[in-house]
């Protein structure tokens, strides 16, 4: 099974030289782009390691749905020119917190490399479990929805809250209390060519 | 054949990126794609262990992961743009109204 091997040492490359690259890029559409790509190494990794229905749903979902939407956050905020703003915005106590914060990641790096090697009890291979097949989708959905059916409509509400929070957040109507609207709203239905004589003025100047 | 540890280290290390990326970056919609970095290394680990115990539950919980990091997607680029409606900026160091 040397194969394997390399199949994982080449998604895991892709997948930390990608994230790498996520956090080293300054352009916003770059760092989604190249997370996708890392997803789509995950996905490989999923797939050897004989759960190949998450690894479709991981493509589907994750690399076409999550990340199309920031993209189109990326795009609709016209996002990279931003980046001289935030070049030249960070303080002193920000530097100084980034600092500390690179300082503790590698820390937390280095200790879980560690702690991962000493525990080599938990053994290198994987067992053959279930005879080498990987669970069906038909199990998978008999688990979800027998076992884990609490979960899954919990999930389901989980999604409506946060339907109504992104609209609630991001509606249209925070934007028109900020700005000063002269005009008085139209409340009634009006036809948007108004009749002649409701264009004429009360006041008309032949009239005085 | 790679083993459980392989995949356990090279989740520990994309996990320890994407918190890298969280303290590193000033930039609001890098940090939300950071998170996403460290959920997928979890999901990572969830599928590894789940493959060594030979269980079909660490597959049935990173669908649930997967969900939760969609709506959390969705509500964190909502306040990112109503955060960018109101300040104009991505900078999390522009948002400092309620710093006293």
């Amino acid at each position: 099974m040397a194969s394997d091997l390399i199949l994982f040492y080449a998604f895991g490359a892709i997948a930390v030289v990608a994230t790498l690259l996520v956090i080293a890029q300054s352009n916003p559409i770059y760092s989604v782009l190249l997370l996708i790509a890392s997803f789509m190494a995950l996905a490989g990794l999923y797939v050897l390691l004989d759960a190949p229905f998450v690894a479709v749903t991981q493509i589907i979902v994750y690399a076409g749905a999550i990340m199309v939407l920031f993209l189109f956050v990326v795009m609709l905020l016209n996002a990279p020119r931003e980046d001289a703003l935030e070049a030249s915005g960070s303080t002193e106590e920000s530097t100084g917190a980034r600092a500390l914060g690179l300082v503790l990641a590698m820390a937390m790096a280095i200790e879980l490399v560690w702690a991962l090697n000493r525990t080599r009890i938990l053994g290198f291979a994987f067992p053959e479990g279930r005879g080498g097949t990987s669970w069906s989708v038909a199990e998978l959905g008999r688990i979800l929805f027998g076992n884990y059916a609490f979960a899954f409509e919990a999930t389901s509400i989980l999604i409506l809250i946060a339907m109504v929070g992104a609209i609630t957040l991001a509606g249209r109507h925070l934007t028109e209390k900020r700005i000063p609207n002269p005009e008085p709203r139209i409340t009634s239905p009006e036809p948007l060519i108004p009749s002649p004589e409701s264009r004429i003025p009360s006041r008309s100047p032949w009239q005085a | 054949m790679a083993g459980l540890i392989h995949y356990l280290v090279l989740s520990g290390v994309l996990f320890a990126i994407g918190m890298m990326g969280v303290f590193l970056r000033r930039n609001v919609i890098t940090m939300l794609l950071s998170i996403e970095v460290m959920l997928n290394a979890v999901n990572l680990t969830f599928i590894a262990f789940g493959r060594f115990l030979g269980s079909p539950d660490g597959q049935i919980i990173v669908f649930f992961v997967i969900t939760v990091a969609a709506a959390e997607a969705a509500v964190g680029l909502a306040i990112v743009i109503a955060l960018f409606r109101h300040t104009e900026s991505l900078n999390p160091d522009a948002f400092r109204e309620l710093k006293g």
